[in-house]
């Protein structure tokens, strides 16, 4: 009977471990993302881990570790702000968990509670070198939820997060409105209900802070959420498009100290100057996203234009109410890279710079000793659309083998 | 009722006349030489260093340089290190926010898009930064025949009496576009099931054919002749076959509905969309009936594209039938109508075929195969100049000509701002501003 136990539960701890496998790929052009394409060059990962990388001549791989070999790789991609794995891909009313409307602000929804790693979104991403997402709840609310960050493999969303809660997501202009006389109808009177629970979340942890022992305040878990704004823990992450609510996003972060991080920003582009000096980051709309609504003025060069300007951006599948039900990152770099961007700043985008943003740049998004074994194989170009990916590796596990 | 005949023929001419009148799009007059370009003529190889000579809206020369005799008062425009093909043709498109059918019923074959459009939406400029010369504008796909589509060439022009293609008599061509699957299906009168979308569609089509009888039956008795009916004349235009069936379909069981009735009635039928058209690429060759392929950047977005991918480009190729594209705009942007090409012989199409979906083929599936879509002595002068391969990401258009005229000019500050989005973007053709005739823009 002890045995049996002792079995179950040493199942039970394997099941909740993330895979991590050796493995080696030799690249005819390497992309570490913090250095220079490497010609002919070897990543080897023990144990999901990077233990060595540099070119093949002068970096041995172990006895016994199986070598794959690959035209072009570069770090696994980080999509920096997407819905999938909470918006499924029939699109049918069952499967869309990334926005509640019921009510207009709900930061104690957590994504964590939603995910499916399963999802077949979640593969196909995958299956063209995207290894990390920035998810969560959606657009389409004053506060929708939380968002996390997840790797694309794992059965389980236990075994897929990296962050169980990354952001708090929010939305100012048109978009966070609502009809029918419900609140709020209006730019302004979404900002004066923003401004309203932030103060009721301030009011909340003064009392907590203030509080004598034993009288500490009922646990609200909307307003104990949204505290985590007020004291820096989590970014507000505020999806806009007009240069007027993106001015609005970045007076109310100013007048409750919050860290913002600016998504969409179709207009950002007439206000450089204003996002440079405030230091607030970017995670450009899709560059593909259709320009219609109040994203009707974007541009295919906004994220060059942020980049060369010097504003940390990152770029983003975003989210898609119809078909197709998500974009792909790497499409969306590669029309960023032709439209000013450039291919080093577009894949940094999409790596490196997407890892710095989010805040996991000690676990991913660049090939260097210590970090994660994510790696996005490629028999060309990435960004050429007529190239294929060939093999995606998670934590030194090839999870997606099919060129596609 | 003497005097219904005679009605129809005053019509007809009236449109003539009209037409006649106002169909005169601005022709550029002199000879242009493009010299050292790599042609892509889809009609036949490849020509590297090659020269294409326009005159008066059509071509008039097209080979290598050491064979093409470039006119002594032409004008010469150096192409060297550019590409050249033909005008993309889009079999299928939703810009000018034209819509035909309304609630009130399924079928509505007299509706016609035609009535709708506006031609100053700054989708036909996107269009035209995009490569995009002729498209078939058509309805949306919520009712199984939601009306008459038009085919549109973006040539000067400012109104859409001057962009539409016409037929020798001046009438305006277009098709008719049908759909099946669940679009169509909604609360009665519209179809609650697939059986019931396919018999309604017989219905019409029985009744068009009653109609037809009782018109020969009447020959030149005019107390017989029926009251005219416009629904049914589209119908029986449907059913000559002079009317093509432009029809929306996506899973495999509807586009074997589709062929069934095809079969039964006889009309001429491009499948558009297709997503599994993998699955029944054979069936679908053994009718020869051409498909026109949507392809997006991931599956699904509803039941019915839960299986769509990059493959079908490829597959129906191999099965020998015949492949365009299309945008479906807004569905897919205009502007990267070339990627989508891409995408297929990323999925396993040949560059060849794929090179001819965009142009050739989609011509063709609008009978105008004799007059665009290659790079052929004759045909009108509708071209696109790019700086690089059309399947490369880093390729761009430059030039759109139309009909001998520049079109879009990558070059121009106001054009560069449809090709890349910007501030003022997305205005309906305010960019002019006031009282600028679009031809003279």
């Amino acid at each position: 009977m002890l045995h049996r136990v002792i079995v179950v539960i040493a199942t039970l701890v394997c099941s909740a471990m993330v895979m991590a496998g050796d493995v080696a790929v030799r690249a005819g052009r390497l992309h570490t993302a913090n250095g220079p394409v490497i010609e002919d060059g070897v990543v080897v990962v023990r144990d999901g881990k990077i233990v060595a990388v540099g070119p093949s001549a002068t970096t041995p791989v172990p006895a016994g570790v199986e070598v794959i070999e690959a035209a072009v790789v570069t770090p696994g991609l980080i999509d920096a702000h997407t819905v999938v794995g909470l918006a499924g891909y029939l699109n049918q009313d069952t499967d869309q968990d990334q926005l509640e409307t019921s009510e207009p602000v709900q930061p104690e929804l957590r994504a964590i509670d939603a995910y499916n790693s399963r999802e077949t979104l979640v593969d196909w991403v995958r299956s063209f070198g995207v290894t990390t997402l920035h998810t969560g709840h959606g657009p389409g609310s004053l506060v929708s939820g939380q968002t996390m960050i997840v790797k694309t493999a794992g059965a389980t969303v236990n075994e897929a997060v990296v962050k169980p809660a990354a952001m708090i997501a929010a939305t100012l202009g048109e978009q966070a409105t609502r009809d029918g006389g419900k609140p709020p109808g209006t730019r302004s009177k979404a900002a004066a209900m923003l401004r309203a629970e932030l103060q009721r979340a301030r009011h909340y942890l003064d009392k907590i802070e203030s509080a004598e022992e034993g009288e500490t305040p009922d646990v609200d878990l909307r307003l104990a959420a949204l505290g985590r704004v007020l004291t820096g823990e989590l970014p507000l992450l505020v999806t806009v498009q007009r240069h007027q609510d993106i001015l609005t996003a970045m007076r109310i972060a100013e007048e409750f100290n919050l860290r913002l991080v600016l998504d969409g920003a179709g207009e950002s582009y007439l206000l450089i100057d204003e996002i440079r000096e405030s230091g607030i980051p970017v995670i450009v709309h899709a560059t593909m996203k259709r320009a219609a609504g109040e994203a009707e003025n974007l541009s295919m060069e906004t994220a060059g234009v942020l980049d060369r300007e010097g504003i940390p951006i990152a770029l983003q599948s975003g989210y898609e109410s119809y078909v197709p039900k998500t974009r792909v990152v790497l499409f969306e770099a590669a029309v960023a890279a032709s439209h000013g961007l450039g291919v080093e700043r577009a894949l940094h985008a999409i790596t490196l710079g997407a890892a710095k943003l989010l805040g996991i740049d000690d676990r991913v998004g660049s090939l260097e000793i210590g970090k994660d074994g994510d790696l996005a194989l490629y028999d060309g170009d990435p960004f050429e659309y007529t190239s294929h990916c060939i093999g995606t590796i998670i934590n030194g596990e090839r999870v997606s083998r099919e060129a596609r | 009722m003497q005097s219904k005949r005679n009605l129809v023929r005053l019509a007809v001419v009236t449109i003539t006349l009209v037409s006649g009148l106002i169909a005169t799009p601005a022709l550029a007059r002199e000879a242009i030489a493009f010299v050292g370009a790599h042609l892509i003529p889809i009609d036949g190889p490849p020509i590297e260093d090659g020269v294409l000579v326009i005159s008066e809206g059509s071509i008039t020369a097209v080979g290598t340089r050491d064979r093409v005799r470039i006119p002594k008062d032409a004008q010469i425009i150096d192409a060297a290190g550019q590409t050249i093909m033909p005008g993309l043709v889009d079999t299928h498109s939703h810009v000018g926010g034209g819509w035909a059918a309304d609630r009130s019923a399924p079928i509505q074959p007299d509706v016609s898009v035609y009535d709708s459009i506006n031609v100053r939406d700054s989708g036909f400029r996107r269009a035209l930064a995009g490569g995009v010369t002729t498209a078939n504008v058509m309805p949306g796909s919520g009712h199984l025949m939601s009306g008459q589509t038009v085919y549109v060439k973006h040539r000067a022009g400012n109104t859409i009496d001057e962009w539409v293609w016409r037929d020798d008599g001046g009438r305006p061509l277009g098709g008719m576009k049908m759909a099946n699957g669940t679009n169509s299906r909604r609360d009665p009168p519209f179809p609650g099931t697939r059986g019931k979308s396919a018999a309604l569609v017989r219905e019409q089509f029985v009744a068009a054919l009653d109609y037809r009888r009782k018109l020969e039956a009447a020959g030149d008795d005019a107390e017989k002749v029926p009251d005219r009916d416009l629904a049914m004349e589209a119908l029986l235009e449907v059913l000559d076959g002079t009317r093509m069936v432009h029809h929306h379909t996506h899973r495999h069981d509807d586009i074997m509905t589709i062929l069934r009735l095809r079969e039964e009635f006889g009309f001429r039928v491009v499948l558009h969309h297709v997503s599994d058209a993998w699955k029944v690429a054979d069936e679908i060759a053994a009718a020869g009936v051409p498909s026109s392929l949507i392809l997006v950047d991931s599956p699904g977005g509803k039941l019915e594209a839960m299986h769509i991918g990059y493959e079908s480009g490829g597959v129906l190729e191999k099965a020998g039938a015949a492949v365009a594209f299309h945008t479906d705009d807004w569905i897919t942007d205009s502007r990267l109508f070339l990627r989508m090409a891409a995408l297929a012989v990323r999925g396993g199409m040949s560059r060849e075929g794929a090179l001819e979906a965009l142009t050739l083929a989609p011509a063709q599936m609008m009978d105008l195969g004799d007059r665009i879509g290659s790079l052929t002595v004759g045909k009108d002068a509708d071209f696109v100049i790019l700086d690089g391969d059309p399947f490369s990401v880093y390729t761009k258009v430059l030039e759109t000509w139309v009909d001998g005229d520049l079109r879009f000019d990558r070059s121009d500050e106001k054009d560069r701002l449809w090709a890349v989005g910007g501030y003022g973007a997305g205005q309906p053709r305010a960019v002019g501003g006031c009282c600028q005739r679009m031809e003279e823009e």
